[in-house]
């Protein structure tokens, strides 16, 4: 690559506190995690390409709601997501599904769910 | 012979965030055959065994889930019986006109008592499988990614399943086969109104109107494989499996089309026949019922729905 380390920290601009270049860090301050998100990758699939447990994982699709988080700040863009999930209040608020949620900067997020749980889930507790 | 009038589940219509990437999934990954679009856009598909016009609607939404739920009746004449008898029990019924969906006849449509629209039709245009019915080949050469043979059935989750049970065994002359309970309480129903050991399913949820899945059929565990590989290969949002489901005995792959909304491919049930009793898992056994190996219920499987 012409010279240039891609793995190196960046010393300057917008991304200089991420590790590599081009990578956004998005962290969960109520917990001090971190998940460094590739340019156009969505933090759902980072965190699972980490192998991180930050964020409930469902369908991946925007339709379930399971990864809904908030954006405290930071710049990014999303995909279309299920209104059931995200209302144009939700999503003027910072709210959005984290599968479709592509950082343009480094984010500070805090994770929702989707607030809905099968009550099988307590009535039949989950073997093993 | 179906032990109902009613033949089968023919169709059901999805809604999809993203139109083209749902009919790329569901024609290429999947591997329906792309029929034809209507004027509102929507996407008429099937599978390449399936004999009419059409098995899956995909239209376009903001959000994702399940529009309805067809069921083929065996003509006219139990159409209109059906429909009296449903009304009959209580349930309010609507005429959609012959034509609204292409290539279909008039639709009796109501609501179940979980919210979501079922309906009955007795008509839809015969568009064959590709192999004529005289001294036919066995398999259509040339179909994509999964090689799905026929939409199968739907599992739909919502709070009044007890009401479900009753209005398609009362009214429609389903079969219970399945069903987890726990104590008393019915926590999940699976009914046929044919020989298969389950034409449609319910578990017990806090929300109405939920979708949990579509499924097509395979017609082998080497393919239930292959279709893992097609998954893979294309980084399709894997749920769970290959694995066997100990409800219904179905070997089986959940996954999601780019929307959320989850899919099975399977195969190899049970034969239903209509002198046969109901199994009866309880709710200590519910791992093993859903997802026999593992012998554990994942949350997903009761919390990611559309
Ligand atoms: S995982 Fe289902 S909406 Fe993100
Ligand atoms: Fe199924």
């Amino acid at each position: 690559m012409h010279g240039v380390d891609a793995n190196a920290p960046p010393t300057k601009g917008p991304d200089a506190g991420s590790r590599f270049r081009g990578f956004h860090e998005v962290s969960i301050p109520d917990t001090g995690q971190r998940i460094a998100c590739a340019p156009g990758e969505n933090i759902l699939r980072a965190m699972e390409r980490l192998n991180l447990r930050l964020i409930p994982v469902g369908c991946r699709g925007g339709g379930c709601g399971v990864c809904r988080i908030r954006v405290r700040c930071g710049k990014y863009v999303t995909r279309r997501m299920s209104r059931i999930h995200v209302s144009a209040a939700d999503e003027a608020a910072g709210i959005a599904l984290a599968c479709c949620l592509m950082p343009q900067g480094d984010l500070e997020i805090e994770v929702l769910g989707s607030g809905t749980s099968n009550p099988m889930s307590t009535v039949n507790p989950l073997q093993g | 012979m179906a032990q109902s009038a009613v033949i089968r589940p023919g169709h059901v219509c999805l809604r999809v965030l993203d139109l083209e990437a749902a009919v790329r999934h569901y024609r290429d990954r999947v591997g329906l055959l792309e029929i034809e679009r209507d004027s509102e856009g929507r996407v008429y598909l099937k599978g390449w065994d399936e004999q009419d016009w059409f098995s899956v609607v995909l239209r376009e939404a903001d959000h994702p889930g399940m529009d309805f739920l067809g069921f083929k009746v065996l003509g006219t004449d139990a159409l209109a019986r059906l429909e009296s008898d449903l009304n009959a029990w209580g349930c309010v019924t609507e005429r959609m006109p012959a034509g609204e969906l292409r290539h279909c006849g008039e639709r009796v449509r109501f609501q179940l008592p979980t919210g979501h629209v079922v309906e009955l039709y007795a008509q839809k245009d015969f568009m064959g499988n590709g192999l004529g019915r005289v001294n036919p080949d066995p398999w259509l050469e040339g179909v994509k990614g999964m090689q799905a043979q026929r939409f199968d059935h739907c599992l739909l989750y919502g709070r009044d399943i007890d009401g479900n049970i009753a209005l398609l065994r009362d009214v429609l002359k389903f079969d219970l086969t399945e069903k987890v309970v726990d104590g008393e309480l019915v926590v999940a129903a699976f009914l046929s109104c044919s020989n298969k050991a389950h034409d449609i399913a319910f578990v017990r949820h806090a929300e109405d109107g939920k979708f949990h899945h579509a499924s097509f059929l395979l017609g082998t565990w080497e393919e239930v494989l292959r279709a893992a590989d097609i998954i893979a290969m294309h980084d399709i949002s894997l749920d769970l499996g290959p694995t066997r489901h100990g409800i219904t005995r179905g070997r089986t792959i959940y996954f999601f089309d780019p929307s959320g909304n989850r899919n099975e491919v399977f195969c190899g049930d049970y034969t239903w026949y209509p002198d046969h009793e109901p199994i009866i898992w309880t709710a200590d056994q519910i791992g093993r019922a859903i997802f026999y190996h593992d012998r554990r219920l994942n949350e997903n499987f009761l919390n990611v729905v559309t």
